[in-house]
């Protein structure tokens, strides 16, 4: 399988400090991909590099062939780049359905009545298709949640990027969340995972790679991730 | 333009003073808006503000450094009821608009400010007395102000002052981290509420000798709080959001910048080097010299 | 709730006849010399809101903006002897210009960058007209202008008519913003720029177009000031009034809508015409200011908003 997505040599510093040190990965088209790592290790920062809201000091980033690196976020995401925000970042003052017609308008292009029809067949699929009227402000946790997923496929992503999606949500939620991922994933969208609630990884995942102070310390099947000795160390401590 | 060694020796040296001065006046901002991260654009309006109210210590016939140790208290008390008024109703509200409007707040108590010391005052200047204003000492062919070696004594010792705290007291320490990471500071049992709180009165109070140090330097006019929005946010960017210690270099960057050009060309293009050097910053190196 | 454009357009259309029905009436004189005011204050409000009820960028810089359009409409009629509305474009056009200068410098950075940005503009801008004797300098200028055209009375006539079909223009330019493509990804940004550029959004290009219009607007708004005045000086062009006038009454009026920097205009500029003769400048700037303040604080939706939460509770 084509590599869709093709991290190279990677790194970020701030200031003194060392988000990224060489970095290096390849995801495969379809593929899922889970992405662990201990508070601090720069999983966030390197979604960032990914998706644009940072720009890496040194390395390449390929996404579908293109070079991207240098490209600002609005142009990454209209080759196919979509996330989620750890924190979700609703349009505060817009409704669940004026939501997703923003990526639908600037990405697809679509307006007026067929966005309208598009958006609610994305809130139909997460389960929303009932507060598409209301203001996002009002939402709960998890449907903020959902709606940040929705808002990413109404993008038309061939790259997804959810970053941690479940955090703090209850059991079932967090069920319904991975519901749907896989099924987005079914559809052939690649995604990236990054999570801590271990279950959600291990069951999701067809490969793990793990981040530790900038760097990646392992790379390989869920179950081998989680019985590396270099892992087991990151998380646990000496 | 006559250009000699000796004028640009003596530019540069009055810059020195001159920049100890503005990192004085600059502090409170370093604080509430390099480490708090408050839209803090009233900082200079609260310090125009302070510098009158020296004014009016001193026509009752006290000495202006005096009026500024007198009045830190109550401005260290205003500044936390300031940041009380601020949190619970921009912080807390948040909102999409709570930046505009949080910004729209503090432009609108600058213009509250001005206006009102021009409705008391009016727009004429006003200055004190002291026996350090107004002789120079005299050392060689060069004369220094010793208004301008008070004004920079009172900044140094302040600096110093408050870098200290802020590095070797726990709450000094809390304020420092409060900007980074809240959730740590929650765990180690200190309300950041409480901590933004303190170091905002901090600010502000420091603002008050700052007042007090700018009426000694020179007589004062109400407009003077939208000139020094350019040079506090100067030597804020400039150091570094965050960096005490960087103020100091950045006000003595500023100082003698402003010094030279005033020399070669006149006190109407002074102002323009605050904020063009701000600009130039912003748009090389937004991090500045010592920014996190 | 969007009103129709056959609507909007006729009520328009409505306003704009009757205001210019009126300057060829026998009302006194005076009327359109206040009147000239507000309706100024109409267009400047109007052209804030669309960088700063739009896309949450505050612009503390307005008089460095109008009085850009001033000078640069002096420059047309000292240099070139231009007719008013050759004046009023070209003032427009390098104000325009200003902001998107001021765009390009500062918009990439954080909100708060930007307002000190256009702060020092002000400065920046009042020095080099205080050393430019072309303009009159700190000193000022006085202008003989010429008589009145289109069959109008008086030049004060004259100019009240014009500004009325800026007043008209301005509010119709930012009513289409609003409901565009633009205006779309404008909400998005305003509200978060970081989803905003993850959903396509091109914000910086948005933030610019934006910055520009604004300027542009802000510089016709203040074009007609030295025919206005038969005068022009430092003093009186980057007057505080401006600042906190074109702030408040879109914050007042409300945010994000076309119709609320119109609202905070016609009340507040009226008011001050009328308080003015009563009381000092001053204390009309603290009274402005002090309003600011409290809206911003209680009600931040302004008036809109009052009467939207109204019409929700009465429901």
């Amino acid at each position: 399988m084509e590599a869709i997505l093709e991290v190279s040599g990677v790194t970020k510093t701030f200031g003194g400090f060392t988000a990224l040190s060489d970095v290096s990965l390849s995801v495969s088209a379809g593929e899922r991909l889970g992405l662990i790592g201990p508070n601090g290790s720069g999983k966030t920062t390197l979604i960032n590099c990914i998706s644009g809201a940072l720009l890496n000091d040194s390395g390449s980033i390929r996404f579908a062939g293109h070079e991207v690196s240098r490209r600002a976020a609005h142009e990454r995401t209209r080759l196919g780049i979509a996330r989620s925000f750890q924190i979700p970042r609703p349009f505060r003052t817009m409704s669940v359905l004026e939501n997703l017609m923003v990526p639908l308008a600037y990405v697809g292009g679509v307006a007026g009545g067929r966005a309208r029809d598009e958006a609610m067949s994305i809130l139909d699929g997460m389960g929303l298709a009932a507060k598409a009227g209301v203001t996002s402000s009002q939402l709960s946790q998890v449907e903020l949640r959902k709606m940040e997923l929705a808002r990413a496929m109404a993008a038309s992503p061939k790259l997804l990027i959810s970053d941690e999606a479940m955090a703090g949500l209850a059991g079932a939620e967090v069920d319904e969340v991975l519901k749907i991922l896989f099924e987005l994933n079914a559809r052939g969208i690649t995604i990236i995972m990054i999570e801590h609630i271990m279950q959600a990884v291990m069951s999701f995942s067809q490969r793990v790679v793990c981040l530790d102070a900038g760097r990646i310390i392992c790379d390989g099947t869920p179950q081998a991730v989680v019985a590396n000795p270099d892992v087991q160390r990151a998380y646990l401590g000496d | 333009m006559a250009f000699s060694l000796d004028l640009l020796f003596e530019a540069v040296l009055f810059g020195v003073l001159l920049g100890g001065f503005y990192a004085a006046v600059s502090l409170g901002l370093s604080v509430a808006f390099g480490l708090l991260d408050i839209p803090y654009v009233a900082h200079p309006a609260i310090l125009v503000f302070g510098a009158y109210c020296t004014y009016l210590l001193g026509t009752a016939g006290i000495d202006p450094i005096l009026a500024g140790l007198l009045l830190t208290p109550p401005f260290f008390l205003l500044g936390i009821l300031l940041y009380r008024f601020y949190y619970e109703t921009f912080e807390r509200r948040g909102g999409a608009e709570a930046g505009v409007r949080g910004l729209a707040f503090f432009f609108g108590v600058v213009f509250i400010v001005e206006v009102g010391l021009i409705l008391a005052f009016g727009v004429d200047q006003r200055g004190v007395q002291a026996p350090y204003i107004g002789s120079s000492l005299e050392i060689g062919e060069f004369r220094i102000p010793y208004r301008m070696l008070t004004a920079f004594g009172v900044a140094l010792l302040l600096t110093v002052v408050l870098t200290l705290y802020l590095s070797r007291t726990f709450t000094g320490r809390a304020i420092k981290a409060v900007g980074q990471d809240e959730g740590a500071l929650r765990l180690m049992g200190a309300d950041p509420v409480r901590i933004k709180q303190i170091a905002f009165g901090i600010a502000t109070g420091v603002n008050a000798l700052a007042g007090a140090v700018l009426i000694i330097v020179g007589p004062v006019e109400p407009s003077l709080d939208r000139l020094y929005i350019g040079r506090t946010f100067c030597v804020v960017v400039l150091a570094g959001l965050g960096s005490m210690s960087g103020t100091l270099v950045a006000g003595l960057i500023l100082g003698i910048t402003e010094s030279i050009v005033l020399m070669m060309l006149g006190a109407s293009w002074a102002p323009a080097v605050s904020f063009g050097l701000l600009l130039l910053v912003l748009g090389i190196r937004p991090q500045g010299l010592f920014g996190r | 709730m969007p009103l129709s454009n056959t609507r909007f357009w006729t009520g328009a259309g409505i306003v704009l006849a009757a205001l210019v029905a009126m300057a060829f009436s026998g009302i006194n004189e005076y009327v359109f010399f206040a009147g000239f005011v507000v309706l100024q204050f109409v267009v400047l409000a109007s052209a804030w809101n669309i960088l700063g009820g739009y896309a949450g960028y505050v612009n503390f810089g307005v008089p460095a903006f109008v009085a850009t359009g001033a000078y640069a409409a002096l420059v047309m009629f000292k240099g070139l002897g231009a007719p008013l509305v050759v004046q009023i474009v070209f003032g427009a056009f390098v104000a325009g210009v200003l902001g998107l200068l001021v765009g390009l410098l500062t918009l990439r950075l954080r909100g708060i960058f930007f307002s000190i940005a256009t702060v020092a503009v002000i400065f920046i801008l009042e020095t080099v007209v205080l050393n430019w004797r072309f303009v009159g300098g700190a000193s000022g200028l006085q202008l003989s202008r010429p008589g009145p055209s289109l069959g109008f009375e008086s030049y004060t006539r004259m100019l009240f008519a014009v500004m009325a079909v800026m007043a008209v223009a301005a509010v119709g330019i930012s009513r289409y913003l609003q409901h565009s493509h633009v205006g779309q990804g404008l909400r998005a940004l305003r509200d978060s720029e970081e989803a905003a550029e993850c959903s396509g959004v091109p914000t910086l290009r948005l933030k610019l177009i934006a910055c520009t219009v604004s300027g542009a607007l802000l510089g016709a708004g203040g074009a007609p000031m030295p025919m206005y005045l038969s005068f022009i000086e430092p003093a009186s062009s980057f007057n505080l009034s401006y600042a906190v006038s074109t702030l408040a009454m879109p914050i007042i009026g409300g945010l994000g809508h076309w119709a609320g920097p119109v609202i905070g205009a016609l009340l507040l500029g009226s008011l001050q015409q009328i308080v003015t003769v009563t009381i000092s400048s001053e204390l009309n700037v603290l009274v402005v200011g002090v309003l600011l303040v409290v809206f911003v604080v209680i009600a931040p939706e302004g008036i809109l908003g009052l009467v939207k939460s109204w019409k929700r509770s009465s429901k």
